[in-house]
């Protein structure tokens, strides 16, 4: 049985504390549990339409009923065998980058260190790359070499970085050089690809949905489901690594360890995410900064950056299928405009209040 | 010899030599690279697809009689390492102006995002207003390398940059600029073979009738930033101390600018955006000229077209019948060199 803590002072009052009697307690900011319910709620209204649309229209009533198993006949195939897998798997690689995106961001204390600037992002293109051109794979060993690609990225970036402990800053740094051998190494294999499979990979590389079955969203949820409760089990920890490795040892937390697990579950989940639906642009970059304006909370944010991410992709997916009527245009076209607007955002507001 | 060139001086060499004796050694140098740059050239019109043989190649050069080997040395090989020697020369020097006046040892202009600039501009020329003479979407270059140039500093964090702020800066504004361009291509499909090579650099299937107009833009920018190389030298010493050296601050950073988008603009126009030789060059010539930009910039000037030449020549036997772009070889150079500098220096301090 549950009792919600008073709050004492009214000063503390964003902060909810629920207690069991057992003696666990759970904390969390009344605001930011808003925004995740309202994200959530919007990312679901988003699916309804996106599920909606296509050749065959269907208003967003006739989705519901669709779902429930009641719709008009013949929707039941087009909405939960068709158009269900390419959703789902948006929302869930969001999910999973909005995430990562907030944990790389915190680690390099960096609004603009998001995974697929610094180079994690690309090394599970790359291994993805590898699996697809030179293994010819399907959609598990696309996953696996993507993640197999991304850790081994991290590994030797983590090592390459290495001087008596990690900084942020030369991590970041060291990614960006290990981005660019790689996206050299990537455009070798695309030269070296018979021409077929080289268009496969190059719409696979901007990152698309067209064509995501079920295999893909398997992919996406089996990251979600194991890697988002380690990362939210770190996250005090990352909050406590934001104020400094001095701080943090003393507040106890050992901050070369926990740096490095947390680099390997955002690793993680971004390199499922990337298998699931390919390098999709700039969700990982703006998801974290968007989500931490709506909360208007200190932090790494994590849940609710997942679920910005989320509706991000959605959105953007939505967009992109309105704007070319056939579902042709690549989702990552449309991040990678709005990320160039988000940009130009950022710029404005680095000019007014002096500060990136 | 000012007090400014007095101090770089005294700065690069731990050993004081004695003045003469250093300008000889610097003067062997750039013989030296020019000799390297001759052989570069030479290799150049002779390794491809079709090997020439370096008699042929002479043939072709200077007594062309109209044969096949004398076809493609005057016709595919001959404009193409002229293009690689002309926007080598561009990309070294613009990385070398860029490296001194932000005091960035990071500093490159395909990694702070110039080249791309170039280059989105150039695609929206193209397919959105409908430009189709190199002239016309030359300006839209310039344009382009000015205003990504100016966006990326302002998102690094103007005077407060550092070196980790402005390659975050600028990677991120490559990433937008390049899922623009992509997203263009994908657009405008009918398009898409003529603007295929604005996302990677490459020399392959460039004509000689594009240097031309380019060339007087080429020039203008290096001679702009080799009459800088004085008041850069001072400026490398920190804004304080070159104002009372009576270095005019303000005038050289626009002049600055002003090279650099002459000249990335204009090479990125002619090849697409090549990444990297402006990173490499400098920190490679440095260890025999010193930092000195006096000796700096003709250095850059004559080592980095070896460079470009050599990558391109690498990227035409890597894979026999393909060709890898010669972006793509630069960018992977770059790139471990690039996390070599990063590992070897407290980046973060300087």
């Amino acid at each position: 049985m549950n009792v919600p803590h008073a709050p004492a002072r009214p000063k503390y009052s964003a902060i909810v504390v629920v207690r069991s009697r057992g003696g666990l307690s759970l904390r969390f900011r009344r605001r930011a549990l808003l925004v995740c319910a309202v994200l959530a709620v919007l990312g679901a209204a988003l699916m309804v339409f996106s599920l909606g649309m296509g050749a065959y229209e269907l208003g967003p009533a006739d989705v519901v009923r669709t779902l429930f198993g009641d719709g008009p006949p013949g929707a039941d195939f087009v909405v939960n065998e068709l158009r269900m897998p390419r959703v789902l798997d948006g929302l869930l690689a969001g999910f999973a980058m909005g995430m990562s995106g907030a944990v790389f961001q915190s680690l390099s204390r960096n609004p603009l260190g998001s995974p697929d600037i610094i180079g994690f992002g690309s090394g599970a293109s790359a291994g993805a790359l590898v699996a697809i051109i030179v293994l010819e794979a399907g959609t598990v060993q696309t996953a696996v070499g993507a993640v197999a690609g991304g850790l081994a990225t991290a590994f030797a970036v983590y090592l390459l970085a290495w001087q008596r402990g990690v900084h942020g800053y030369r991590l970041v740094l060291i990614g960006i050089g290990a981005s660019a051998v790689l996206s050299s190494l990537t455009s070798y294999l695309f030269v070296r690809a018979d021409i077929g499979k080289a268009a496969e990979a190059a719409t696979w590389m901007i990152g698309s949905l067209n064509g995501r079955g079920w295999g893909d969203v398997r992919v996406a949820a089996l990251g979600i489901v194991v890697l988002v409760p380690v990362v939210l089990g770190l996250g005090r920890r990352l909050s406590m690594l934001e104020m400094g490795d001095e701080a943090a040892a003393a507040l106890g937390v050992a901050p070369e360890r926990s740096r490095v697990w947390l680099l390997a579950a955002g690793t993680g989940l971004t390199a499922m995410a990337v298998a699931a639906a390919g390098p999709i642009p700039f969700v990982a970059l703006a998801a974290p900064q968007l989500a931490r304006r709506l909360t208007r909370s200190a932090g790494p944010n994590m849940l609710p950056a997942a679920w910005m991410g989320a509706v991000l992709v959605t959105a953007a997916d939505w967009t992109a299928q309105r704007i070319s009527g056939s579902a042709i245009l690549p989702v990552g076209v449309v991040t990678g405009v709005a990320g160039g607007l988000y940009l130009a955002w950022l710029l404005l507001l680095e000019r007014r209040s002096g500060r990136l | 010899m000012t007090a400014a060139t007095t101090l770089a001086a005294a700065e690069a060499a731990p050993p004081p030599a004695a003045p003469g004796a250093r300008r000889t050694v610097r003067t062997t140098g750039l013989l030296v690279g020019l000799a390297l740059l001759a052989v570069a050239v030479l290799a150049s019109i002779s390794v491809g697809a079709k090997q020439i043989p370096l008699d042929q190649v002479w043939h072709g050069l200077f007594e062309a009689t109209g044969t096949e080997n004398d076809h493609i040395v005057r016709g595919l090989r001959l404009p193409r390492t002229a293009i690689g020697v002309a926007v080598g020369a561009a990309l070294g020097l613009a990385g070398a102006v860029m490296q001194t006046l932000t005091r960035n040892p990071l500093a490159d202009p395909g990694l702070l995002g110039v080249n791309a600039g170039a280059s989105a501009a150039v695609v929206t020329s193209i397919s959105l207003l409908g430009v189709t003479s190199f002239t016309g979407y030359l300006w839209f270059a310039f344009a382009g390398a000015g205003v990504a140039a100016v966006a990326v500093n302002a998102l690094g964090g103007s005077r407060a940059a550092t070196p980790v702020r402005l390659a975050l800066a600028g990677t991120a504004v490559n990433a937008a600029l390049f899922g623009y361009v992509n997203g263009l291509q994908l657009w405008d499909l009918s398009a898409l073979e003529t603007m295929r090579h604005w996302s990677i650099g490459t020399l392959a299937g460039r004509r000689g009738d594009l240097l031309l107009p380019a060339l007087p833009f080429l020039v203008a920018g290096a001679l702009l930033a080799l009459a800088l190389a004085r008041p850069l030298n001072a400026m490398a010493l920190g804004d304080d101390t070159a104002r009372s050296l009576g270095a005019h601050l303000g005038r050289t950073r626009v002049l600055s600018i002003v090279a650099i988008t002459l000249l990335c603009g204009a090479a990125t126009a002619v090849c697409g955006p090549i990444g990297f030789i402006g990173l490499m060059i400098p920190h490679a010539v440095r260890a025999f000229c010193g930092p000195d930009t006096r000796w700096l910039f003709p250095y850059c000037a004559v080592f980095a077209p070896v460079l470009l030449l050599g990558s391109d020549i690498v990227g035409r036997v890597l894979v026999p019948p393909y060709e890898i772009e010669v972006g793509v070889v630069t960018a992977f150079l770059g790139g471990l060199l690039f996390i070599q500098l990063v590992r070897r220096r407290k980046v973060a301090h300087l």
